[in-house]
């Protein structure tokens, strides 16, 4: 199941991902002109909103977390714009495809 | 001050970049950082392959880090100064193990690769030419390594500190969420343990917090400053930067990184585990 999270954005490939074990949150990061932020860094806060990882953007925007059950925060810094907190919720055995504009 | 032997900042790196006492060497976990871009005149140590043994689970030894900081031109009474990615996980960790093998003058880049990018500081996919030396390295310093039965042995006696994210350290996550969660070992943190996470001692730039926020960070979190310490985290890298940030920016003594860490203690046959978030009975 994937599950949406705003406009269908061309999600990363979960080739050799096993969905059923993991709770994957991933997206892309993009300006307002829906170019692609290389290199922003996307930080995933648990639900008392402790840091637990943090992953740089690849060239094409995109990040991804293997995360837990339950509500997480991305929070985003990228080179040149304000820090934008995005929430979502994962469950295992499904995808949250987010998309995060700076 | 410990910490101006310690770190360095940004613009004093810029203002070294041509030192020839001075040579900087980014360590990253993706070992690929390096080749798209790096610090004008920056060797690469690649800890997957330069600083592990390749057949046992181990470091490599004292004459192969000798050779291997040779090749590279890095003279004993060099200034190295370390920086990486992932918020300087791995560049503490080389800086542990540059300190473990005697190296006189290290320091850490504060923010590492995440502040020189957000700063918009210049890149270079330039390779530097460097001599070769003859680097010589000391015995390894175990007054700063913990090994398995000195970890178990500190159950309930030293500080332990967890430096993984709460969900690790209760057995909810095995691994940090942006690697994939299936692990062999068991799920949960040493009983006794401390949890505070290394994040806690960065800002979201990557520089470390000031000396007084992260004396208060770690009394509020429950240390006792009169008994020895023991960091930990999945496979010995976070908790270099919370050993860095103890015995290198806070000036304790007796601090150890368990390089084994959860991935060695997880997988232990009868040893204690607690699970959730109190930190259990020794």
């Amino acid at each position: 199941m994937v599950q949406g999270c705003g406009a269908p954005v061309g999600g990363l490939p979960l080739d050799g991902v096993k969905v059923e074990i993991e709770a994957v949150v991933q997206g892309r990061v993009v300006r307002a002109d829906e170019s692609p932020v290389d290199g922003a860094y996307v930080r995933l806060l648990d639900r008392t909103g402790e840091f637990t990882a943090e992953v740089r953007t690849s060239p094409e925007g995109h990040f991804r977390f293997f995360a837990g059950d339950g509500s997480w925060t991305l929070r985003t810094l990228a080179p040149g714009a304000a820090t934008v907190d995005t929430v979502v919720d994962a469950a295992t055995g499904s995808v949250v495809e987010a998309l995060i504009t700076v | 001050m410990p910490r101006e032997t310690a770190l360095v900042t940004a613009d004093w790196v810029e203002e070294h970049l041509d030192d020839p006492t001075v040579v900087l060497v980014e360590v990253d976990e993706d070992t690929t950082a390096y080749d798209k871009g790096h610090l004008r005149g920056a060797v690469k140590l690649d800890w997957t392959t330069d600083l592990q043994d390749q057949v046992r689970r181990d470091f490599v030894a004292k004459d192969r880090f000798a050779e291997l900081l040779s090749e590279r031109g890095i003279d004993n009474d060099h200034t190295v100064v370390l920086y990486g990615g992932n918020n300087n996980w791995f560049a503490a960790y080389a800086y542990w193990y540059f300190t473990l093998y005697g190296h006189a003058d290290v320091r850490l880049l504060d923010g590492g690769r995440k502040k020189w990018e957000l700063d918009s500081r210049e890149l270079t996919d330039e390779l530097p030419q460097r001599a070769a030396t003859s680097y010589r390295a000391e015995e390894q310093d175990l007054s700063l390594r913990a090994f398995r039965d000195e970890v178990v042995a500190a159950i309930g006696t030293q500080n332990l500190v967890d430096v993984r994210s709460p969900d690790e350290y209760a057995g909810r996550l095995l691994a940090p969420a942006h690697l994939p969660q299936e692990q062999a070992q068991r799920a949960g943190h040493i009983p006794t343990a401390l949890n505070v996470p290394w994040s806690k001692a960065a800002n979201d730039d990557g520089t470390f917090r000031s000396d007084d926020e992260l004396r208060t960070l770690y009394a509020d979190a429950g240390i006792d400053w009169s008994k020895d310490t023991i960091a930990y985290c999945r496979i010995g890298e976070r908790s270099s930067h919370t050993w860095f940030v103890l015995r290198e920016l806070l000036g304790q003594d007796h601090v150890k990184n368990y390089d084994g860490s959860w991935t060695e203690y997880g997988s232990l046959v009868g040893v204690p585990v607690a699970l959730g978030d109190e930190r259990g009975e020794a």
